[in-house]
């Protein structure tokens, strides 16, 4: 059996007073990508933050749970969410320029940035830029810190067509390379082989 | 290391010669307040001799408070602290890197524009190397005591006039010593200022890097 890239166990999450689902098991081997769908509220951007290591499982006691969710990766993640992490004021370049310093490598960004139609756009501010061309700097912001893994919030939100197809490619060539992708949407993304949870599937 | 480096890279270009403000406002606002007082209480220059260092020091403690919504709350929304944290740097790290690029975007500023705001008060050489001595000590306390607020309040409404309301009280005890060791001979005010202004130092990234930890909920 290969390792696994993600193993997690007895998720609760809970948001104020109301428990959204639990207990949630998770196993992704390489290549795997895992879909979350459900409504609006039912606790995938929840579980997206909590599989990054900001929010802490809910410790539901009063379930029959005892322990503490365990949330285990192997190997490095990166997350996309609805806000690109990417200075306003400053020029889109400067911006992703930024994260590569941090990230520590100066590899270069041009082919990522061709592919998303970015190129001729890194002189201009970010807060100037449109929803979809924002989502697509997030996305180039993601390649990036070539992490082994991606977790994606809703990446399709505001993309054209070409967006959600490049998306798509970008995704399979992450799982080709053995990483593993998951992606909350409540709209339709291709991705073969894909696991799909419905989060109304494990209600609390 | 290299990141705590591009960290502070980008913090510089932010606070000392950014989009968020800048030292200008600030040293606008002190140089303000050292040009109205004399203009309040009249051209006594003895009078204005014996206070203007107290005049300074409230003038830069209320300056310090002009960028405390800038400090933490843009980089929680933006989703910043978010992306750090799962590159594994802590909050605190960011926070004592902040601390550093907003002492510099005011501390040093205020310090040289103390020399107009002395000339313009009439203060003796003395007073005024104990003023500077005192900024010198005193700012970088009030630096962190400033993000911590920020990072306190970062996220609530009225944050920023809460934010404000909850430095002045906080930074009572530099004002004493350091306004104090003007009226005081020798330097053991300034001494004290140093120490506040350490114990300050050394409890800020703990207190503001949980304060933004707790923001995440």
């Amino acid at each position: 059996m290969q390792a696994a890239c993600l193993v997690a166990w007895e998720l609760y999450c809970r948001r104020g007073d109301r428990l959204l689902f639990g207990p949630l098991d998770l196993w992704l081997e390489p290549g795997e990508a895992l879909h979350l769908t459900g409504p609006n509220g039912i606790g995938k951007t929840s579980l997206i933050r909590m599989l990054a290591g900001l929010l802490r499982p809910f410790v539901a006691y009063d379930m029959g749970s005892s322990a503490m969710g365990s949330i285990t990766w192997q190997g490095s993640f990166a997350l996309q969410d609805e806000r690109p992490a990417l200075d306003p004021h400053l020029p889109l370049g400067q911006a992703l320029a930024f994260w590569q310093r941090l990230d520590g490598h100066a590899a270069p960004l041009d082919r990522p940035l061709e592919r998303l139609g970015l190129s001729h756009l890194l002189d201009v501010p970010v807060r100037y830029l449109s929803t979809g061309q924002k989502k697509r700097a997030a996305l180039a912001r993601v390649i990036g810190q070539r992490a082994d893994h991606w977790l994606l919030d809703e990446p399709l939100n505001g993309l054209d067509r070409d967006g959600v197809a490049l998306v798509e490619a970008l995704i399979a060539e992450r799982r080709a390379e053995g990483g593993t992708v998951i992606i909350a949407s409540h709209q339709p993304v291709v991705m073969p082989g894909a696991k799909t949870i419905d989060l109304r599937d494990h209600p609390a | 290391m290299s990141q705590l480096a591009a960290l502070l890279r980008r913090d510089l270009s932010l606070l000392l010669l950014g989009r968020r403000g800048g030292p200008v406002l600030p040293v606008l606002f002190f140089l303000a307040v050292a040009m109205l007082f004399p203009f309040a209480v009249g051209p006594d220059a003895q009078l204005l001799a014996r206070t203007g260092g107290g005049v300074i020091w409230v003038a830069a403690l209320l300056a310090a408070i002009l960028p405390l919504d800038r400090l933490i709350e843009p980089d929680i929304e933006l989703g910043m602290f978010d992306q750090w944290a799962l590159r594994g740097i802590s909050e605190e790290s960011i926070v004592a890197v902040r601390i550093l690029a907003h002492w510099l975007s005011f501390g040093p500023p205020l310090m040289l524009t103390s020399l107009i705001a002395a000339a313009l008060l009439g203060l003796d050489g003395e007073s005024l190397r104990k003023v500077e001595i005192g900024l010198l000590v005193g700012t970088p306390g009030l630096a962190a005591l400033g993000v911590t607020v920020a990072a306190l309040t970062a996220g609530l409404r009225g944050g920023t006039a809460l934010a404000g309301l909850l430095v002045i009280p906080l930074a009572v005890p530099l004002l004493i010593f350091g306004a104090g060791s003007l009226a005081v001979g020798g330097d053991s005010g300034l001494a004290l200022t140093g120490a506040v202004s350490l114990v300050l130092l050394a409890i800020a990234p703990f207190a503001a890097g949980a304060a933004i930890r707790g923001a995440r909920g």
